[in-house]
């Protein structure tokens, strides 16, 4: 048989296992990476800057609990609550039925509000990022004061208690023996309540737009 | 191009010592225990859809722990181990040289059964990472790089001392595949975790997702077809130059796709059509290899009723065929307003590590578990009703799951309330933990008919000389048709 180059093992190492793989790393990861790198990344202490309304109004939920693991609502306590929320947000795979990524189509704007845009993942706790893939329960990424500190405790606790029709799992282990919440049930509460709430004006904006009768049942 | 490489096999090399057994075996128990583990993962989890978890508020076995466990373990548990045992038969024979070293075989065997129990452990107590598919905890990661990187020496060291030049068709596949997991497994479980926020790390986290299958997956599993298909029909692949044709289209074409999992995001619209362009793009190269296999069996088609083995082989092939025609259309940014982040998906990721490559693996078990352990099949029947109950499980919770994406997608673009999809979603939901229920009742069977036969007193025959092709062939009574359903 005759030389064949294709089909030796340099050939397919360097050509199709390398080059290829490396041309495709480059088009499709390095070059939006470059291009996302115009924003700046936010650390923790950035985001602390605009700390939302929802956390004071947690501590003053929770006075005694948010006092016993928090101690006051400032920024260290935010940084740790919304970091240490993200953290449980991950273990409990969440993000495997919760997206945090509005789509313009399908009338996703109108459901949840402004359309996810690049900047809005440019931070630390987009690393990973969460944008998920999968949507069993509704988007998270305009959560922010769509619903009250207690409504979100009350579903964490046992979800068919608010929505009778839910699948969502319950996470007791949020909750101390005598039902109030613990750290971590104070941290995941922050960190849904943190969502969005970067582009809470927006958001307001487009649901004042929507007819006043539709607003309810959508969200 | 004669037949496979193996006809032409060193003669020298005595099939015996050439093929370390005992890896063979091992890595298939592993297997096929995680792919239990996996599979009751998945129908515990699928009850909690149900409303009727099993095991409600129970931390570490809190659902959305439990669903990673389901998917890491059929990822790297049930295919990962089942490819190994494969590997470790077909690599030494279509090269005539044996893999580097058996202690570090026996090494990593033990080493990648420690990263899983580690990793399922890891989950169950709460440190899974947060990438797709890259659940496995940061810390355990740099011991699956190293293991990876072992593995591939182990490998390609048979690789380059061969004799038989140019390389088989399976080799090209298994070379490639070694290179690309290790590449990839680095980058997906690094970059998006520590250097690349938000869109970036969603672009790459795509690439992972995708390459997983694309670049681990799909190359060990069409190296296997090519290894297997051929020896099993006694006659050469159809077409060398179809061959050809699919592994560079497939090595071009499959790695440039990764982004289409995160389509009408933020990442910039040329990458995402980019990305759309090449998924279309691989389904004509995936033509080019279905082609090339319907071909060789030309004139064979009959093997399929009584050869169970290539049962397999070949509907995993037609479900290759479907799941990427179907690709092709649901990757265009029209389907995807209303199939993405539906049960659409979850169908489609079922039948390609399931229908797929989970089919052609449980083919190479059933073909290889009689001569690595020396024994007749205890039942042919209970592998056909395994084969009936899998494969019409599967196709059950393709097509269920598929619909219940359409009527999802369509209740949230009308803007119902959220709970209605959930409503209307029960069913389907039923319906897919009955189709899984089947698929585990399937594998009890076929576990029960594995154990059996390794017990079985009846022997295989004498050790036959590996250039004897009837002995690659299905012990005698499995071409019984009245037997084998």
């Amino acid at each position: 048989m005759a030389k064949s180059p294709i089909e030796r093992f340099s050939t397919v190492f360097l050509v199709a296992g390398l080059s290829f793989f490396l041309f495709s790393f480059v088009s499709s990861g390095l070059v939006p990476w470059l291009m996302m790198n115009k924003i700046p990344t936010q650390s923790l202490d950035d985001l602390a800057k605009h700390i939302p309304k929802s956390f004071y109004k947690l501590a003053a939920d929770y006075p005694q609990e948010f006092k016993l693991y928090y101690g006051e609502p400032n920024a260290a306590s935010f940084k740790e609550a919304i970091s240490l929320g993200r953290d449980n947000y991950i273990a409990e795979a969440c993000w495997h039925c919760h997206s945090q990524q509005i789509r313009p189509i399908s009338n996703e704007p109108q459901r949840w509000g402004k359309v996810s845009t690049a900047d809005e993942y440019q931070n630390v706790l987009q690393m990973p990022q969460m944008m998920g893939t999968r949507r069993v329960g509704p988007d998270l990424f305009r959560e922010s004061e769509r619903r009250s500190n207690d409504w979100q405790m009350a579903h964490l606790f046992k979800p068919t208690n608010v929505v009778p029709s839910s699948v969502m799992p319950e996470f007791p282990w949020f909750f101390s023996a005598d039902k109030h919440p613990n750290k971590r049930g104070l941290a995941v509460v922050a960190y849904l309540q943190w969502l969005g709430s970067w582009a809470k004006d927006s958001t307001d904006e487009m649901i004042q737009s929507i007819p006043k009768d539709n607003r309810a049942s959508i969200q | 191009m004669s037949i496979v490489n193996v006809g032409a096999l060193p003669k020298t090399s005595e099939g015996s010592s050439l093929v370390d057994k005992w890896m063979v075996k091992a890595h298939f128990i592993a297997g096929i225990s995680f792919f239990f583990l996996a599979l009751l993962a998945g129908l515990v989890f699928s009850t909690q859809f149900l409303r009727n978890y099993l095991f409600p508020g129970i931390e570490v076995l809190s659902p959305g722990r439990i669903r990673m466990i389901h998917t890491n373990m059929a990822a790297y548990g049930f295919l990962a181990n089942l490819f190994f045992g494969g590997l470790y038969w077909a690599v030494p024979r279509l090269t005539g040289e044996r893999v580097w070293k058996r202690s570090v075989s026996i090494f990593l065997f033990w080493a990648w059964q420690t990263i899983l129990v580690a990793t399922f452990v890891g989950q169950m107590f709460g440190y899974a990472q947060g990438v797709e598919w890259a659940e496995t905890p940061i810390f355990i990661d740099p011991v699956v790089v190293i293991g990876v990187l072992l593995m591939t020496v182990n490998f390609y060291v048979p690789i380059l001392r061969t004799k038989e030049k140019p390389l088989y068709v399976s080799l090209w596949y298994f070379t490639a595949a070694f290179v690309w997991t290790g590449l990839v497994y680095i980058m997906g479980n690094y970059l998006p975790q520590f250097f690349a926020p938000g869109v970036a790390g969603a672009a790459i986290g795509g690439l992972f997702i995708h390459d997983l299958v694309g670049l681990f997956v799909t190359p060990l599993g069409w190296g296997m077809m090519y290894y297997f298909v051929p020896l099993i029909l006694k006659k050469p692949i159809y077409s060398h130059a179809l061959s050809l044709v699919g592994f560079w289209g497939l090595a071009f074409f499959y790695p440039l796709q990764g982004v289409h999992h995160f389509l009408w995001s933020p990442i910039p619209m040329f990458v995402q059509y980019g990305a759309v362009t090449s998924t279309i793009a691989v389904e004509i190269v995936v033509t080019t290899v279905i082609v090339n296999f319907f071909m060789t069996l030309k004139g064979n088609g009959s093997i399929l009723k009584t050869n169970i083995p290539m049962r397999w082989f070949y509907t995993g092939m037609i479900l290759y065929f479907t799941t990427c025609l179907q690709c092709a259309f649901q990757v265009t940014l029209t389907l995807q307003q209303i199939i993405h982040f539906t049960d659409w998906v979850v169908a489609h990721a079922h039948l390609v590590m399931l229908g797929v490559f989970g089919f052609w693996l449980l083919g190479v078990v059933t073909h290889l578990w009689p001569k690595v352990t020396g024994r007749e099949w205890f039942s042919l029947r209970l592998n056909a009703w395994h084969y009936w109950l899998t494969a019409i499980g599967t196709v059950i919770m393709f097509g269920d799951l598929t619909i219940a994406g359409l009527v999802q997608g369509f209740s949230w673009r009308s803007l119902q309330i959220w709970e209605q999809s959930l409503t209307a979603s029960m069913p389907f939901w039923m319906v897919r933990t009955f189709a899984g229920t089947m698929i585990v009742l399937g594998q009890m069977l076929w576990v029960y008919n594995l154990y059996r036969t390794a017990k079985n007193p009846k022997r295989l025959g004498s050790e036959v000389p590996m250039l004897n092709l009837e002995h690659e062939l299905a012990p005698a009574s499995m071409t019984n048709p009245t037997i084998a359903l």
